[in-house]
C-alpha cells in the first residue's frame, strides 16, 4: 500500500510539474498577444496554436548544447538542474485539496517551502558565474542582490500568516482558515506575491535578465535544452508562487462549493494569480536595478513589518 | 497624476485591449480584400497599347521593355493611301526593378496599363520576376472595376462628350425639317460648344 501510494503521489506531482508550467506558458503567449491586439500562435497543433510550447520544446531539444571555452564546465552544466528541481520539490508540499490531497504533508511546510525556493535562485547565480561572460556575471550579481532584498519581505509576509494560524504546516494553515483572514492579511498577500514575482525575475522586476541591456543575464551563454530548462524553471516558479500565495493568503481549497471540489478552487485561484503575473508583464515597464532595491527596502519590508504588527495585535485581541 | 495612477492606467489599457478583437488578419487563410487601384501589380490591356513608348521612357528605373515593328495596312477606301501601324512584339516589366511609383499607369494616354491588387507573385529567382505580356494580360483580368465617382463630382470627360453627341443627334432627328426660327436656338441654350 505504501509503495503504491508514494508512487502515485510522486507521479501526480511530476505530472503537475510538467503540465502546469506549460499551461502558464501557453496562457502567457495568448494573453500577452491579445493584450497587445495580436492573436499569438495560431498554427502549431491546429487549434489556436495549442501545441506551440510542444513545438518549442522539440526545437530546443534539436539545438546544439554549447559550453563556452573558459566556462566552469561542470557548474555551467549543472546550473539549469539546480534552478529547476527545487520548484518540483516545492510542489510536493503544496496542498491541492482537503483530506490529504497533497504530495506529502510536511509539518514545517512554510519553512520547507521557503527554504527550497531559495535554492532555485542559486542555479541562476551558478550559471551567471560559471559562464565566464561579463553580462552573465552582471545578471548573476543582480540576481543575488535581488534575492537578498526580496527574501526578507517574502519570509516576513509568510511569517504573518504563520502567526495568524499558529502553525507552520501548510495544511494546518488551510485547516484553520477563516474568510476574514483575506482582508486581515491583504497587505501581507501583496508583499508576498510581489516579492515572489521579484524572486522569479518576472517583469517589472526583470533587471537581472533584461534582454535589452545585459542580453538575458545569466542565460546569455545557454542554448538548447539547458536554456529551455531555465525557461521551464521560470514558469514552474510562477505556478509555485501563485499556488503558495493562494494557499497562504486566499484560503487554497476553501470556497462556496463542497469540499470535494476543493482542488478546483485551488486551481482557479492559482490560475487567477498566474494571470496577474502575466498581466503585470504586459502592462508595466522594467524597473531599474536600483529602483528594485529601493522598492524592496523602503516599501515592502516596512509593509511586511506593519502586517506582522497588525497580525500580532489582532491575534492578541481575539484570543 | 496621482501616485500609482500610471500603473492602474497600464493595467486598464492592456485589459481593454484584451477584451477587444485582435486586428490581426490571418493572411494565408483569409485573403485581404484590397480596394481598387491598390498598387499590387501592373496589368496590360494590349489592345489599347499603341507602342508610343511613353511608359518605358517615363519609368524612373527603366524596368519596362517594349519591342515592336511596323506593319502596313492596306487603304481603307479604294484609291486611298496605305497606312502604317505599330505592332507590339514584346511588353515586359521587370518587377525586381519596379518601385511601384505608378508613373507608367498615369502617363499612358490610351489606358493600356492598370493597377491590379494582385500581390502573390513572388519567385525564387530574381530573373523570373521579369514578366512578359502574357502574364501582364492575365493580371489585367484581376483589375477591379473603378469605384463610382463622388455624387457631387464633375462628370467624366468621356461621358460628357458622349452625352453631347447623343443629344445632338437626337435633336437633329426629332427636329422637324423646317423649324421655326428660335426653337433650335432655345434647345442649345446654355450648352457652349
Amino acid at each position: 500500500m505504501d509503495l503504491l501510494d508514494v508512487t502515485l503521489r510522486v507521479v501526480a506531482v511530476l505530472a503537475a510539474f510538467l503540465v502546469l508550467p506549460l499551461l502558464v506558458g501557453q496562457a502567457e503567449h495568448k494573453v500577452m498577444a491579445h493584450m497587445q491586439g495580436r492573436v499569438g500562435p495560431m498554427h502549431a497543433g491546429g487549434f489556436h496554436g495549442w501545441a506551440q510550447l510542444v513545438a518549442d520544446g522539440v526545437k530546443f531539444a534539436q539545438k546544439e548544447d554549447t559550453v563556452p571555452t573558459g566556462a566552469d564546465r561542470r557548474i555551467f552544466q549543472l546550473a539549469p538542474a539546480v534552478a529547476l528541481v527545487p520548484y518540483c520539490v516545492v510542489l510536493v508540499a503544496i496542498p491541492l485539496g482537503p483530506g490529504g490531497l497533497v504530495g506529502q504533508v510536511v509539518d514545517a511546510g512554510v519553512f520547507f517551502v521557503l527554504a527550497v525556493l531559495g535554492i532555485g535562485i542559486l542555479g541562476q547565480l551558478m550559471g551567471g558565474w560559471a559562464s565566464n561572460n561579463k553580462y552573465s556575471m552582471l545578471g548573476g550579481m543582480r540576481t543575488a542582490a535581488q534575492l537578498m532584498a526580496y527574501e526578507l519581505p517574502l519570509i516576513l509576509a509568510a511569517a504573518s500568516v504563520v502567526m495568524a494560524a499558529g502553525t507552520l504546516s501548510l495544511t494546518g494553515i488551510l485547516d484553520g482558515f477563516q474568510w476574514w483572514w483575506v482582508p486581515w492579511q491583504l497587505v501581507g498577500a501583496f508583499v508576498f506575491f510581489t516579492a515572489g514575482i521579484a524572486e522569479l525575475h518576472r517583469p517589472p522586476f526583470d533587471a537581472p535578465i533584461a534582454p535589452e541591456e545585459i542580453v538575458f543575464g545569466a542565460f546569455t551563454e545557454y542554448s538548447g535544452l539547458r536554456f529551455a530548462l531555465f525557461l521551464l524553471a521560470e514558469y514552474a516558479g510562477i505556478v509555485v508562487i501563485s499556488a503558495l500565495t493562494a494557499v497562504l493568503f486566499f484560503g487554497g481549497w476553501h470556497g462556496p462549493l463542497p469540499d470535494q471540489l476543493g482542488w478546483l478552487w485551488m486551481l482557479l485561484k492559482t490560475a487567477a494569480l498566474c494571470f496577474l503575473v502575466i498581466w503585470a508583464r504586459v502592462a508595466w515597464p522594467r524597473l531599474r536595478a536600483d529602483q528594485i532595491q529601493k522598492f524592496a527596502w523602503t516599501v515592502l519590508v516596512p509593509l511586511a513589518l506593519a502586517q506582522i504588527a497588525l497580525t500580532g495585535v489582532v491575534k492578541v485581541v481575539i484570543s | 497624476m496621482s501616485f500609482g495612477s500610471g500603473l492602474a492606467k497600464g493595467l486598464a489599457v492592456t485589459f481593454r485591449a484584451m477584451t477587444r478583437r485582435a486586428v490581426t488578419q490571418q493572411y494565408p487563410e483569409n485573403l485581404p480584400s484590397l480596394p481598387p487601384r491598390t498598387r499590387g501589380v501592373i496589368g496590360l490591356f494590349e489592345e489599347n497599347c499603341t507602342v508610343c513608348m511613353l511608359c518605358a521612357r517615363e519609368c524612373p528605373d527603366w524596368c519596362i521593355y517594349i519591342d515592336s515593328h511596323k506593319e502596313t495596312v492596306p487603304p481603307a477606301a479604294p484609291g486611298g493611301r496605305e497606312r502604317s501601324r505599330n505592332v507590339l512584339d514584346r511588353f515586359a516589366i521587370d518587377f525586381s526593378l519596379c518601385m511601384y511609383c505608378g508613373i507608367c499607369v498615369e502617363v499612358c494616354p490610351f489606358d493600356a496599363l492598370f493597377w491590379s491588387p494582385e500581390f502573390e507573385y513572388a519567385e525564387t529567382d530574381i530573373r523570373e520576376l521579369t514578366h512578359e505580356r502574357e502574364k501582364l494580360r492575365e493580371w489585367m483580368w484581376t483589375v477591379p472595376e473603378p469605384p463610382p465617382l463622388d455624387a457631387a463630382s464633375v462628370e467624366a470627360k468621356e461621358l460628357t462628350a458622349a452625352r453631347r453627341a447623343a443629344e445632338r443627334t437626337a435633336a437633329q432627328e426629332s427636329a422637324p425639317p423646317v423649324a421655326p426660327p428660335g426653337d433650335g436656338a432655345a434647345d442649345d441654350a446654355g450648352e457652349p460648344r
